[in-house]
């Protein structure tokens, strides 16, 4: 029981990540119908733009909480800006292109981010400054550290913020809006091109303290990290509901519990020894309490494309995709 | 109001309006009737400038030179459209596309005064303005489209098949709205193919054909006339 409730705290952290890269996924996607594949290298840059701010500041004397904040406080503008440029040099000029054709643009992107991070920060694995206080909780038999709680309250203040936004806010409504019929909405005076970069904008800030704070968690930058971390991240949009915001909150939650329990388990489940059929085979092994496992807990990417692969199989719109039907 | 000089319209090399011109005066009611397929859409979209690439000649709206203005500029000009199949957000609240009607509009107050107005003129709208627009009745949800455009303040309306298929009970309250509206003095330019409807709306009409104006006059002659009756009224 105590690996257990471990990993659902190991599993709502790692969630609420996905969760808030998901969601810059499914609003790009909600708006202009694009997988904004270089949306895992804008987190990227989240972190290493951090990495670097964070280090100069401890290092100049700086204490280690006022040196992440004001990491906090480059990388998000810099993100905001980098998530701008995309839409605005790769992404415009092919609005009124056939789909493939941002699509294959956004990969493009993505390629060249990742290397322009590779001539800025070295192709090797960066460390964070580990000098935060690690404070441990004690609860139900898990131990919770003070950041899983950190990162799992922001990511949570984040998609309280973005729901506000976009469904309280004019801005939200003309996002929807503009989602829905951007032809429509221009005749309302909606100034489209505005309303897709500001989504742009939004979705880069929220992928700036991913980027952050997964940097924090793990310790470790590099250059790559964003391909499979934005990979997942669309498989929990995708999970969701592609397009639907709240969608892409459910399914990033679900998704890292589901790796979680996925990593902390597996090794249980594939070791041959508990079925007692194989004994006579791996008796050497299987003596005195011994061990055969298949798969360890360095499977765990598998389980998000293995979530991926079955929701499209079997409910290609998502959990919470399309629900509302359009009557004539 | 209005005045349109020599409006071509071309999809790739087909033109769909070939050199329109006509003038709307402030506080009338216009009809364009027509067949299917006569140009009376397209002449909307590229007044509404929908169409950026291929629509030529000019625009003048209150005198102002409007073919090179973008889309979301117009409704500042007081230029608004209903569009043919009505265009509400499905997936907006009928609270949240009337308020998108008042999109550009900063004086809070007066919205709520017009937000009240539109109820009243639409009361089974304000019974259900927390349900999504897209589980209204297609004649709900085109009194919704007329009522959006309404929150924007237009001093011209252009209006595309407003009766497209709305049960005959729908359409005449429709219509009663639309009339409503015009006797607030805003000027309407009313598309449609129910040319009896229209031309009983409107005070004078346009007869289009090919995407050329064939005939022009009152609504009440053009009604007596007998190549209207033949083609458009079913005589």
């Amino acid at each position: 029981m105590d690996i257990f409730f471990q990993q659902i705290v190991n599993g709502l952290t790692l969630g609420s990540l996905y969760a808030i890269v998901a969601l810059g996924y499914t609003m790009v996607y909600g708006i202009i119908q694009l997988i904004n594949f270089a949306h895992g290298e804008v987190v990227m840059f989240g972190a290493m733009i951090a990495l670097s701010v964070v280090s100069t500041a401890s290092g100049s004397g700086f204490p280690p909480l006022a040196a992440v904040l004001v990491g906090i406080l480059a990388a998000i503008p810099a993100c905001m800006t980098l998530g701008y440029l995309l839409e605005r040099v790769a992404y415009r000029p092919l609005r009124r292109a056939p789909r493939l054709a941002p699509l294959i643009t956004a990969i493009g992107m993505s390629i060249v981010l990742q290397q322009v991070a590779m001539m800025i920060w070295s192709r090797n694995v960066l460390s964070f400054p580990q000098n935060l206080p690690v404070i441990l909780y004690e609860v139900a038999g898990a131990s919770i550290s003070a950041l899983q709680i950190a990162i799992i309250g922001l990511c949570l203040t984040m998609m309280a913020g973005l729901a506000f936004v976009v469904y309280r806010t004019r801005l939200g409504a003309a996002m929807r809006a503009t989602a829905e019929n951007p032809e429509i909405a221009r005749l309302m005076g909606v100034d489209v091109d505005r309303v897709i970069a500001a989504t742009f904008v939004i979705g880069a800030a929220l992928a700036a303290v991913a980027g952050l704070l997964v940097g924090i968690y793990y310790g470790l930058a590099h250059y790559t990290m964003g391909a499979t971390l934005g990979m997942k991240a669309f498989s929990a949009a995708v999970l969701g509901g592609i397009g639907n915001i709240p969608g892409a909150m459910v399914g990033g939650i679900l998704l890292g519990l589901v790796e979680a329990l996925g990593a902390g388990y597996i090794g249980d489940f594939t070791d041959l020894c508990q079925y007692g059929i194989f004994d006579a085979i791996f008796q050497a092994r299987c003596a005195d309490g011994g061990n055969l496992v298949l798969f360890g807990s360095n499977y765990q990417d598998v389980f998000a494309f293995v979530v991926l692969i079955l929701v499209l199989v079997f409910r290609p719109s998502g959990l919470l995709g399309e629900r509302v039907a359009e009557r004539a | 109001m209005l005045a349109v000089v020599n409006l071509q319209v071309h999809y790739g090399g087909i033109a769909a309006v070939k050199g329109i011109s006509f003038a709307i005066e402030k506080g009338e009611t216009v009809a364009f009737v027509g067949a299917n397929g006569a140009g009376k859409t397209s002449m909307l979209k590229a007044l509404s400038r929908l169409l950026p690439v291929g629509t030529k000649g000019s625009i003048r709206l209150s005198g102002e030179e409007i073919i090179a203005l973008p889309t979301h500029r117009l409704i500042h000009r007081g230029l608004a459209l209903v569009p043919e199949g009505r265009g509400v957000f499905a997936r907006l609240s009928v609270a949240e596309n009337l308020a998108m009607g008042a999109y550009i509009r900063k004086d809070k107050q007066e919205i709520a005064g017009d937000l009240e107005r539109v109820y009243a003129l639409m009361p089974h709208l304000k019974a259900r303005h927390r349900q999504l627009a897209g589980t209204l009745s297609g004649g709900e949800q085109q009194m919704l489209a007329l009522g959006r455009a309404l929150m924007g303040r237009p001093q011209l309306l252009l209006l595309d098949e407003p009766s497209m298929g709305l049960a005959p009970m729908m359409v005449h309250k429709v219509f009663e709205t639309i009339r409503a509206v015009a006797a607030q003095q805003v000027t309407i330019l009313l598309v449609e193919q129910n040319a009896k409807l229209a031309l009983e709306t409107a005070s004078r009409g346009y007869v289009m054909e090919s995407g050329r104006i064939t005939l022009t006059d009152s609504s009440t002659n053009l009604l007596a006339d007998p190549r209207v009756r033949q083609a458009y009224l079913g005589e």
